[in-house]
């Protein structure tokens, strides 16, 4: 046992907090539920092994004299892992800035709040570390099945590129305190962190699209321009890759390097933690003034709850980015259908699955913020309105917001042909409809602000909605271009809704 | 006060019963009149806010029948809700909403007609001392605020019967000044009033009538006095009286010094 206020203590405490916070978010706070997460975590892990399998296991040969276009495939495979460790940093930074719980005790505990932070930040990275080497394990386990021992050095390089990662978002997050005070830089950094993790890959996409016509990012990396460009083998900018092939002196340099620096970071920023952590939870009492109204309007109770259902979504500017990002990941395959097919007729077919399947995804996130993300669960249950028109009026709102964002892209679409227009306008509508009733299905009462942590409320709601759109997506793209086989995927979207029916906790 | 029996009645209970893990409202009867304030007392966990919750609609109950008004909750909900209003000790309203976009939502759903609404809202705006924020989004309001937006919303459709759980708790001196005076207000013109307290000096100075409930049974119901005389200790506070009541082995101690 440690004495009270050290270092290790701190870090059991805040590994004892790390852990519960873990088990609750896997188990949805249900002690009952640990064996059945044992095992699917299990399963999951042996899923990832395979797949893994099926993407490196040709890759197990390469040595550590490796040439030119196989150090820019690890190096740019490491850069875009990094780049979604980063967005994953700044989310847990941001957060841990903002949390309130306990920065009144430890700031007025005699505790060192310099040691403390210290230790938070320890944990964050040691959050990215796990989350890192959790993420990469089954491909570093199937490289060294099959390529000796060595591979498991990128255990190491992946170790560091989460401590690296947790560095950066760190000064990231300060950085913008200071530039942007504390008000702004929650939305500010959330964003950032979003746009991070999503650009880097998107940007390699939209290049590859130029560069070959595939949307592989991978293709963008093996380009002539890129290995042309690249630095020579001996370069130090490739001991990380160098490191992952088994070179031990790269290894040892990378995983020291980015320990130093994550140490840096942290001895240079956990004196300011606090001050800007306190900052950052003045930051509620920030007024915002709206223009003033003209009077009560005449409308429908059913008018009322749509109207607030969208007035709640447009002042929310950070629910606004979360539900609009899924957005721009319609822009790779958008770019790709104007290079492609440019010229050609008939390109639009390619578009409407994209399009469905963000209608759907689109529809999932807008239907639980209405309907499971009620501000005043209370008043609604309390007023004189049957609990089924409350819902009917959410799913219209959710409906009609779908219809806004999507009606621009079936409007072009119809300028092509107004056949595809028409089956990506019943499209849309079907896979919103369907991921509104999964998420009906499996309604929970939560807080707007929890809409980030939605999907572990309920997995199978996840994974369901995710499906039903892929279905109705494939079902739209075969009906545009007029086969019969539209009906597989549509049987297969309604046996999923079926599905969810029969296991809903609503059943 | 007058003897009640001759008003007409507000709310009617009869063998009301829900059980979670275990019995948490009990065959529990309570009968209140028009124009009356009652309190409804009792120690953490005795089924307070499950009666109220299942009154207003919130929660069905496993067994039992209520009445608001001559309605039947159960089997015609919207009408009994049309006429009761539901204040948690917790304020739910929208934080991205100003205090009168929020009463303008609320008279929506209760089907109100929008300029006698909006005459109501100023109101209540005045009264609760919100007129300088009426236009400020809530989100970055205190407790006290919250409370007042939300009493004012519960109040904007004119419900002759307000429920309240813990209406006071959290709220500094002026601000739960001003809700009592808005409750007696309500209670004068006609209203009834059931709230549940944990600060028994207010159940003693603005109640009618007070309930005590424990283990999810009504255990004693009356006016101060009447509660009083149960004890056969007549010039005990309050206080005195409740921890007497619940019998619970502590308080009786308490009570006994």
């Amino acid at each position: 046992m440690s004495q009270p206020a050290t270092l290790t203590w701190l870090a059991g405490h805040e590994l004892r907090l790390g852990w519960r916070d873990w088990v609750s978010l896997m188990t949805a706070g249900r002690r009952s539920r640990a064996r059945t997460v044992a095992i699917a975590l299990i399963v999951f892990a042996a899923f990832m092994h395979l797949f893994a399998y099926w993407i490196v296991a040709g890759y197990a040969d390469a040595t550590v004299a490796a040439d030119t276009a196989t150090l820019v495939g690890i190096t740019g495979t490491l850069l875009l892992s990094w780049s979604l460790l980063l967005s994953q940093a700044m989310e847990s930074v941001t957060r841990a800035f903002y949390a309130r719980s306990d920065l009144d005790l430890i700031l007025t505990s005699p505790a060192s709040a310099r040691k403390v932070f210290a230790v938070r930040m320890g944990r964050i990275a040691a959050a990215s570390v796990l989350v890192a080497v959790l993420l990469a394990a089954p491909f570093i386990d199937v490289l060294a099945m099959r390529g000796g021992a060595r591979w498991l050095s990128a255990y190491g390089v992946v170790a560091g590129m989460g401590a690296v990662a947790t560095a950066f978002a760190l000064a990231l997050t300060i950085a913008l305190f200071r530039l942007i005070g504390a008000k702004r830089t929650r939305l500010i950094a959330q964003i950032a962190a979003a746009v991070i993790g999503a650009a880097f890959v998107i940007g390699l996409q939209i290049a590859a699209i130029f560069s070959s016509g595939s949307i592989s990012r991978f293709a963008a990396l093996q380009s002539p321009w890129m290995l042309a460009h690249a630095p020579n083998t001996h370069s130090a900018f490739w001991w990380p890759a160098h490191a992952v092939l088994g070179d031990a002196h790269a290894l040892v340099a990378v995983a020291a390097a980015s320990f130093a620096l994550l140490a840096a970071a942290i001895a240079l920023f956990s004196g300011r933690f606090g001050e800007h952590a306190h900052a950052a939870a003045s930051v509620g009492s920030a007024v915002v003034r709206q223009r003033r109204s003209l009077g009560f309007r005449r409308r429908s109770p059913m008018r009322v709850l749509r109207q607030k259902e969208w007035t709640l979504l447009l002042r929310d500017p950070w629910l606004v980015s979360q539900t609009l990002m899924q957005i721009l990941y319609l822009l790779p395959p958008a770019v790709l259908l104007w290079v492609t097919f440019r010229d050609a007729t008939g390109s639009y077919v390619i578009l409407i699955p994209v399009v469905v399947m963000a209608a759907g995804q689109l529809a999932g996130g807008l239907a639980w913020l209405s309907i499971s993300g009620e501000d005043a669960p209370d008043l609604i249950a309390s007023s004189p309105i049957p609990a089924g028109r409350v819902l009917r009026a959410k799913i219209e709102a959710v409906i009609g917001m779908i219809a806004l964002v999507f009606a621009p892209i079936v409007a072009v679409l119809a300028c092509e042909a107004l056949s595809g227009a028409l089956v990506s306008a019943l499209g849309i509508l079907a896979a919103a409809a369907a991921a509104t009733l999964i998420q009906i299905c499996f309604r929970t009462q939560a807080k707007r602000s929890q809409f980030r942590r939605r999907q572990t409320s309920s997995r199978i709601a996840t994974f369901a909605e995710a499906f039903s759109s892929i279905a109705w997506a494939a079902t739209s793209a075969l009906a545009a271009a007029g086969s019969w086989f539209a009906l597989g995927p549509a049987l297969a979207a309604l046996g999923i809704l079926v599905g969810v029916r029969v296991i809903s906790p609503r059943a | 006060m007058h003897s009640p029996a001759d008003r007409p009645i507000a709310l009617a209970v009869r063998g009301l019963s829900k059980s979670f893990d275990r019995p948490a409202v009990d065959a529990l009867s309570l009968t209140i009149y028009g124009g009356e304030f009652y309190a409804l007392v009792g120690p953490n966990g005795a089924g307070k806010t499950t009666t109220l919750r299942m009154v207003v609609g919130l929660l069905r109950p496993d067994a039992g029948s209520i009445v608001i008004g001559g309605i039947d909750t159960l089997a015609r909900p919207e009408d009994a809700k049309q006429i009761t209003a539901w204040l948690s000790d917790e304020p739910m309203i929208y934080d991205k909403l100003t205090p009168f976009e929020y009463l303008e939502f609320v008279a929506g759903l209760w089907g109100i007609d929008a300029r006698q609404a909006e005459t109501r809202a100023r109101e209540l705006i005045g009264w609760l001392g919100l007129a300088p924020h009426a236009h400020e989004r809530c989100e970055g309001f205190s407790k006290g605020m919250r409370q007042k937006v939300a009493l004012a919303g519960a109040l904007v459709h004119d419900p002759k019967l307000i429920i309240l759980d813990e209406p006071l708790t959290g709220l500094d001196a002026g601000s739960a000044r001003l809700v009592k005076n808005v409750l007696r207000e309500r209670v004068a013109a006609g209203g009834t009033v059931i709230m549940t307290t944990h600060i028994l000096e207010v159940a003693e100075r603005m109640a009618d009538r007070i309930g005590v409930i424990a283990s999810g049974r009504l255990i004693a119901e009356g006016t101060l006095d009447e509660l009083r005389h149960m004890t056969g200790k007549t010039a005990t506070s309050l206080e005195d009286t409740f921890l007497t009541l619940v019998a619970d082995p502590v308080a009786q101690a308490v009570a006994a010094e």
